[in-house]
């Protein structure tokens, strides 16, 4: 199981330790060292390292590296989300995940860690139970508790820890009883040069914020359940009930959680929202080329396409670029080679466009690979796979909740190809 | 390798060649040969035409380029033998590995992962550059659990200092004291995080770090004594962040020791965790805090009776771990069962402390009396708990589980959280159940957790259900649900983080190989992203690879041309490759892989081209003749190649095209001009190539052959180069026909599958799904510390319906089944078993087997170069023969030690087996098809084959007559047989009385086992044989039939048969007809009972004659059969029934045999 965890910063500082077994050396993070010497790029360090006595397990978070070494055969899974739960639960306590928030409140980092695991083996990870037994630290707690001397631990065995349901506390109290749900989809597509789609999906999530008394048990139902055939459920959710009537049935975690995330794939259901038209082109034998860069809206239903943004990773041999931007600013840095235009909204009247002359190092030879242009862009009140939420039902409890339903259609992981 | 250590003297210098020697004319030999070379085929037998393939198959490899690190697999030569084995003039003992040899097989490579070096960075800030550091020397051992260390470099002290500033919210004393310290002042202008920090005001636990005045600890001691609570819960902090940087405050111990009697949780909390720092230091005062633990044990609140156990077990000191015993035997049956669930933990803690403790006080079973507990936390964490403890004790049946834990697992897993749920999912993996129904049951009760958000879960259940559906028939509704419903949650893996992602990739490229059914709609999933992390880009393109097809290559294809535009030289690299793969893989897609190819060979990118030029070299391989336009492109660009593997795979083409090159010899010639510098692919390409071009256009590269040869044996110091250079310059001088043979030989076609995982360990890492051994893809014997005797697992073997599995007998057809791939391995790694081959007896079988098959091969290979080498093949033999591995070279051979083995008579040294086959042609068991010529006169230099194969009482002989045709007395024989579908080996060596005279016969019969190497074979009852003899070896491949492998003891209960029927699925069910056979049912069931077929039961329905029959194979493969007699119609219908399908059709063949004659 995990033996122990280190924090690492991007240059490269151990900056915390935990050991839940045996002390094992720091200098054992100089394998991790060469590895992130040798990935050049921090994202590309192997997940995976292997050392002579351990195995190092690592995720890259907020600018940390979460090392983890372990002993023996642990399912690295396992230790990749327990890592990512880590910087989830320091995400919430702190409302960021830096290095100086971990800092600023080292021990209530250290008490966490030690309340989660025990002997590596994972002992509280919900947030809900956690902030039961070690409350997240507040201005006004701290003032609080220095003049009553009374301790942010709680002393009372939290009562979902055992409990059929261990995400959610017990003697929830709300004045304001609110459920709030974010269907959040992400457009994942891969667009060839013609514009035609070689790959498109659909990662969609629904995030609940829930604030209400008591135990309820709600059932969420959808127009459209057929859509969801690829789901993954919050533990709260019961299975059975899903699958027979298609309805979330759960008893909900306080707070904010994931309910479902799910995937559409199949091609004809993701529409694409937008298109570009692209010309990228560096002339032979000379040293320079043009660009120009068009993105229109489409198939939107009428919804506006806003906070668009295009990164284009250029070729090495670009010098600079001398673009006018008919709409949004553009910045281009020489160093990473990385344009960077922020158009904002479209408006089908006029479709922003990007054109100019780019510089090329005199001399180098042209530029094999064509960039791929990442679109963002965010579109509100719309859910693109057509999912719809049908109603939200309350028993066990005879308050009325509001209740409220976002849709939102973001980019995910969009290029297009040139 | 069964090689002499010692070089024939007098070839190891060239330049005391003997001058009578004449090379042949047309090759002015620059070295006269030491040994005068005789042809050992007297000048007035006919040669007849050369056989259509060569002797020296094993020079093959060198015939083209090695191929490094994802080789593709080559396919053995087709037709001989596999041990055949060229002595090379100067026999190297060498352990390197065969040039070509790309060994496929996973175990055979060296450890999985290179464990790199220790670097000397140690605790020292040295090649790292962190410029705020102050440089220390050497760290102070820290004790501590959390560290800060603005610095790894900085000594403990000072990294506290540092941290201090970085954390800010000191106040200006403080801080001046801190800057006095002169160490930090560097980092505080260095750090900007400083500035930062300082918001954080005293509101941060940074306050903690600040202290660094003297008289600190006694300042401390006297706030850890005083009344105030909360003072003296600062006073903790301030000692527990003191000890997180490093500071000793172990002389604070009897003082926060006295704190643990506290009600303040928090403030007992870093008691404890300060216990559990300096108890193993100081273990004499921590005993001072056995009585608070003893005590907090019994603490009505059940949190600090679990925290009080939870922190016992962390303390690991000798001395308190008996005082621990009771207290926690306590806590295991506590009422609470938050308090049961840490006690389970505590328990494989304190097992790891001291496991002798654990068992005398019986702990393991109190642990395993847990896995029944009511709270399926408590039983998650028992698991949790059992599997860490059997991990160190792999024999131990702690967790032998049985139905009814496994019902109580299954009822705890949709119950507890989700570390729990992989705990016991992972425990489950490790049962095997009784039979299909109940693998099915637990299927699918674990189906819903492959909905689970968590990824681990996901991937441990995919992990159970990988496993139990090799149990379940696949003609169940249910096989076909859950392969759908799998493959849903291993897209969804792929969304996740990219380190997931890379986990769950490692895990699809097993599952693909396994069941490839699963994802091959799901091809697009994989299509990299530009801004995926290169480790999630690699991995994507080998399972893309792997899933090509031919419906989807078109679409594959034009990805990775799209992939081989990208920036990043190793992803391109591999994209390019893949190109190639998959030419080779889907046939229909070659040419336009090849089109594809040569795009990119136009964008004149360098690594591009290279990396084109070697995949180009493999395509030719597999399609030879088929794509030759394109080398005029490859030749343009010649001079921009600078990797050896691509100069290699370059030279290698001209050298095989020479003939469609005009100026091949200039292309060639250039490469020499700078031989030395080459590495050694290039250099023995390059002598490849250029004896090619010789053999090709004699007349205009003599010089270059030459200039070549003497460059390769003279001015080189590396053996393989020199060994090669010797044999084809004494290949061409002696016999230039021979040398054509050899040097042009029809290559063997490349396998079409590439690097797939080797059956077995596929089924060994799939019960390894979600581990690191399915990350790296090696068992975790290979590669788990101390590995302390990791049992291996194994799939489960397909069982039949329950009925089957019940009755006793069922077993071993159930075995069976399970064994059958390994029977017949799929054609996998053949080239590392050839090469293996040679290099030490078979495994298995009788020692006289194994000796007398190792003969053989030493055998021929002596013989091969007995034409070369002439008279000096005394010598040399006599030289060879010291070592122990040649120990019987003699055997067969004119040497000294020959008469005696020759000249005994049958039967006197390997009596038994002889006596066994004393009645040639007498038939008294199976039968025997009459003797057809197999290897005829005109093909062997004279010597005309012709033989059958029969059973007798349980022995297989392979009867032969030799017929010498040639003018010269032929002796020296010696046979021997390739690798084929069923182990057949000759039993013993090929014993022919006295020299065979011109126009003599002798009727042999040679007993063979089963007890070979095994290849499956195409077709199936191929038997590829190699026979020697003085004047060559000759190869010819023939059919056996398939009943000589029919076992006596072939006759099946008719329960079994009734059960077994049932059980082999539909689909494994062959239909043939038998034509024009007019005997009736009980004529019928008589000859084939002779053949080993035997009839279980005759029913007669409507008029039909229903034989129910059943047969073994000798390596245990049930046939069952139903035989339709209908009184007026010569036509039986013939239903055959088999696990391992393939064979049906041979053993229609054979009914049909022995039925018409």
């Amino acid at each position: 199981m995990i033996h122990s965890l280190f924090l690492i910063n991007c240059s490269g500082d151990i900056f915390l330790e935990k050991h839940w077994k045996s002390v094992v050396s720091q200098s054992v993070c100089d394998y991790f060292f060469e590895a992130q010497e040798k990935a050049v790029d921090v994202e590309n360090v192997p997940p995976v390292i292997s050392t002579p006595h351990h195995y190092l397990i690592s995720i890259y978070r907020d600018k940390i590296f979460f090392v983890s070494v372990i002993q023996t055969e642990v399912p690295p899974l396992f230790v990749i989300e327990f890592l990512h739960r880590v910087a989830d639960t320091f995400q919430d306590y702190f409302g960021e995940c830096s290095e100086t928030a971990i800092k600023d409140n080292v021990v209530i980092v250290y008490e966490l860690l030690e309340e989660m695991l025990d002997n590596g083996f994972p002992l509280a990870t919900e947030s809900n139970i956690l902030k039961e037994l070690i409350k997240p630290p507040t201005i006004l707690r701290s003032v609080v508790n220095s003049i009553t001397g009374s301790s942010n631990v709680g002393d009372t065995l939290p009562t979902g820890q055992l409990s059929n349901i261990p995400w959610r506390r017990a003697g929830v109290k709300y004045t304001n009883n609110e459920a709030y749900f974010d269907v959040i989809e992400e457009i994942d597509a891969i667009i060839d040069k013609s514009g035609s789609t070689v790959f498109a999906e659909i990662q969609g999530v629904i995030d609940s914020c829930i604030k209400l008394s008591g135990m309820p048990d709600l059932s969420l139902s959808f127009m459209n359940p057929r859509l969801l055939d690829d789901v993954s459920f919050h533990p709260c959710i019961r299975f059975k009930r899903w699958e027979s009537e298609r309805v979330l049935s759960f008893i909900p975690p306080d707070g904010n959680f994931r309910l479902i995330s799910y995937r559409v794939s199949s091609q004809n259901l993701v529409a694409i929202p937008v298109y570009v038209k692209h010309l990228i082109s560096f002339k032979e034998n000379s040293s320079s080329g043009r660009f120009d860069v068009t993105i229109g809206p489409k198939q939107n239903m009428g919804k506006t396409v806003e906070g668009v943004v295009m990164t284009v990773h250029m070729p090495k041999a670009v010098l600079n670029m001398n673009l006018t931007a008919t709409q949004g600013s553009y910045t281009f840095d020489p160093v990473t080679k990385v344009l960077t235009w922020d158009v904002g909204k479209i408006t089908p009247q006029k479709l922003p466009n990007l054109k100019g002359i780019v510089n090329l190092q005199s001399g180098a030879p042209k530029p094999e690979e064509n960039p791929s242009l990442n679109i963002q862009f965010k579109i509100q009140q719309l859910a693109i796979s057509g999912l719809k939420v049908n109603r939200l039902d309350m028993y066990g409890e005879k308050y009325k909740p509001f209740k409220g339903v976002k849709y939102i259609t973001k980019a995910g992981k969009f290029q297009v190809r040139t | 390798m069964p090689l002499s250590h010692s070089y024939p003297h007098a070839l190891s210098c060239p330049h005391s060649f003997s001058p009578h020697s004449q090379p042949l004319s047309h090759l002015p030999s620059p070295h006269p040969f030491p040994i005068p070379i005789l042809s050992l085929v007297p000048p007035h037998v006919p040669i007849p035409s050369p056989p259509a393939i060569s002797p020296l198959l094993s020079l093959l490899p060198y015939c083209a380029p090695p191929r490094s690190p994802v080789p593709i697999l080559f396919h053995v030569p087709p037709i001989p033998c596999p041990r055949l084995h060229v002595r090379t003039p100067h026999p190297v003992p060498s352990p390197r590995p065969h040039p070509m040899s790309p060994s496929p097989c996973p175990h055979a490579v060296s450890p999985l992962h290179s464990r790199p070096q220790p670097v000397a960075r140690g605790p020292a800030p040295s090649s790292k550059p962190r410029p705020h550091t102050p440089p220390s020397p050497k760290a102070p051992p820290r004790k501590c659990s959390l560290l800060t260390s603005a610095g790894a470099g900085g000594s403990g002290r000072r990294g506290g200092q540092v941290w201090a500033g970085g954390g800010g919210g000191w106040d200006g004393r403080e801080r001046s004291s801190a800057i006095r310290t002169g160490a930090v002042r560097g980092c505080l202008r260095a750090s900007p995080r400083f500035h930062r920090g300082e918001r954080g005001g005293t509101m941060t636990d940074s306050k903690y770090f600040t202290t660094t005045k003297k008289g600190e600890i006694f300042e401390l001691k006297a706030e850890l004594n005083s009344d105030k609570k909360e003072k003296k819960k600062e006073a903790v902090k301030k000692v527990i962040a003191s000890m997180t940087v490093g500071k000793d405050v172990s002389a604070l111990f009897p003082d926060v020791v006295n704190c643990m009697q506290t009600d303040n949780l928090e403030l007992k909390k870093l008691v404890y965790l300060y216990l559990m720092n300096y108890a193993k230091s100081q273990p004499d005062m921590a005993i001072m805090a056995v009585n608070t633990f003893v005590k907090d044990c019994e603490d009505p609140n059940p949190l600090i009776r679990a925290l009080a156990v939870r922190t016992m077990g962390c303390i690991r000191v000798d001395k308190i771990t008996e005082y621990l015993c009771e207290p926690l035997r306590k806590c295991l049956k506590d009422e609470d069962p938050y308090v049961r669930k840490t006690a389970a933990v505590c328990v494989a803690k304190l097992h790891d402390i001291n496991a002798q403790l654990v068992e005398d006080q019986g702990f393991l079973d109190t642990l395993k009396d847990l896995i029944s507990d009511s709270n399926p936390m408590v039983v998650a964490n028992a698991v949790a708990a059992l599997s860490e403890i059997a991990e160190s004790h792999p024999s131990s049946n702690l967790l032998d589980l049985n139905p009814q834990s496994i019902n109580k697992l299954l009822t705890a897993l949709n119950e507890c959280t989700e570390w729990g749920q992989i705990f016991i999912l992972d425990c489950l993996a490790n049962y095997m159940p009784k039979d299909d129904r109940e693998a099915q049951s637990i299927c699918e009760r674990v189906t819903p957790r492959l909905s689970h958000a968590n990824s681990a879960v996901v991937l441990s259940a995919v992990k159970v259900l990988m496993k139990f559906m090799e149990m379940l028939s696949k003609d169940l509704d249910y096989y076909g649900t859950l392969l759908k419903k799998l493959a849903p949650p291993l897209v969804t893996l792929l969304s996740a983080e990219p380190e997931l992602q890379y986990v769950a990739l490692r895990n699809i490229n097993l599952i693909v190989q396994k069941r490839p059914e699963i994802l091959k709609h799901e091809m697009k999933v994989f299509f990299v992203k530009y801004n995926d992390p290169i480790y999630v880009k690699l991995e994507k393109l080998d399972i893309m690879i792997r899933l090509a097809s031919q419906a989807n290559i078109a679409q594959v294809l034009a990805e990775l041309k799209e992939y081989a535009t990208e920036v990043d030289v190793d992803f391109v690299r591999k994209a390019v490759r893949a190109i190639g793969r998959c030419a080779i893989k889907v046939e229909q897609s070659a040419e336009r892989c090849v089109s594809t190819l040569l795009d990119l060979i136009q964008t004149k990118v360098n690594y591009v081209v290279q990396e084109a030029i070697v995949v180009i070299k493999d395509i030719f391989r597999k399609y030879p003749n088929k794509y030759e336009s394109v080398i005029a492109t490859l030749c343009e660009n010649l001079d921009s190649l600078d990797e050896p593997e691509a100069r290699a795979a370059m030279i290698w083409i001209v050298g095989e095209y020479a003939e469609r090159i005009d100026n091949a010899d200039e292309l060639l010639e250039s490469f020499l001009e700078g031989f030395h510098d080459e590495s050694t692919q290039v250099q023995l390409q390059l002598l490849t190539a250029i004896v090619k071009l010789f053999l090709k256009k004699p007349t205009e590269t003599q010089e270059l052959v030459q200039q070549v040869l003497s460059l390769a044996t003279q001015d080189s110091d590396n053996p393989d180069l020199r060994d090669r250079g010797y044999i084809y310059w004494r290949l061409l001088s002696t016999d230039p026909v021979a040398a054509k043979e050899v040097v042009l030989a029809e290559k063997p076609l490349i396998s079409e599958e590439t690097d797939l995982i080797e059956p077995t360990l596929l089924d060994e890492l799939i019960c390894y799904i979600g581990t690191l051994a399915s990350v790296y893809h090696k068992p975790p014997s290979a590669f788990v510390e101390g590995s302390r005797g990791v049992v291996h697992k194994s799939l489960p073997p397909r069982t039949g319906s329950s009925e089957s599995a019940e009755s006793p007998e069922a077993a071993p057809s159930a075995g069976q089944a399970a064994e059958q791939p390994a029977v017949i391995p799929a054609q996998g790694d053949l080239l590392g078993d050839l090469l293996n081959l040679d290099l030490g007896p078979p495994v298995s079988g009788p020692p006289l087997a194994a000796s007398s098959v190792q003969m053989g091969a030493v055998d021929l290979l002596g013989g091969g170069l007995d034409s070369l080498m002439g008279d000096e093949s005394e010598g040399l033999r006599s030289d060879v023969g010291g070592s122990p591995a040649m120990g019987g070279s003699g055997f067969a051979a004119p040497g000294p030690a020959a008469p005696a083995g020759m000249g005994a008579p049958l039967g006197s040294g390997l009596g038994d087996l002889f006596d066994l086959t004393g009645g040639v042609g007498t038939l008294s068991g199976s039968y025997v098809a009459p003797k057809t010529v197999w290897l005829p006169a005109m093909k062997a230099k004279g010597l005309e084959i012709s033989g059958t194969f029969s059973r007798q009482v349980g022995s297989i002989c392979m009867d032969l007559v030799l017929t010498n045709k040639a003018l010269q007395v032929m002796s020296d024989f010696a046979i021997q047989f390739n690798r084929n579908s069923f182990g057949l080996a000759p039993a013993a060596p090929l014993q022919v009385h006295a020299p065979l005279a011109p126009n003599q016969s002798v009727e042999i019969s040679l007993p063979l086992n089963t007890v070979g190497s095994v290849m499956k074979m195409d077709p199936l009852n191929n038997l590829q044989v190699a026979v020697k003899n003085n004047i060559d070896v000759f190869y010819f491949s023939t059919l056996y039939p398939l009943h000589i492998l029919f076992v006596e003891d072939g006759k099946m209960e008719r329960q079994m048969f009734l059960a077994t029927w049932k059980d082999i699925p539909n689909e494994n069910e062959a239909q043939f007809q038998i034509k024009d056979c007019s005997l009736n049912a009980d004529a019928v069931s008589s000859k084939l009972q002779g053949s080993n077929i035997f009839t279980i039961a005759k029913r007669n329905v409507e008029g039909q004659d229903m034989l129910y029959q059943s047969l073994k194979l000798t390596n245990g493969i049930w046939v069952l059969a139903e035989l339709r007699i209908q009184p007026s119609n010569p036509s039986f219908t013939l239903s055959l029934k088999c696990r391992a399908p393939e064979v049906s059709q041979y053993v229609y063949q054979a009914y049909d045999a022995i039925l018409k004659n």
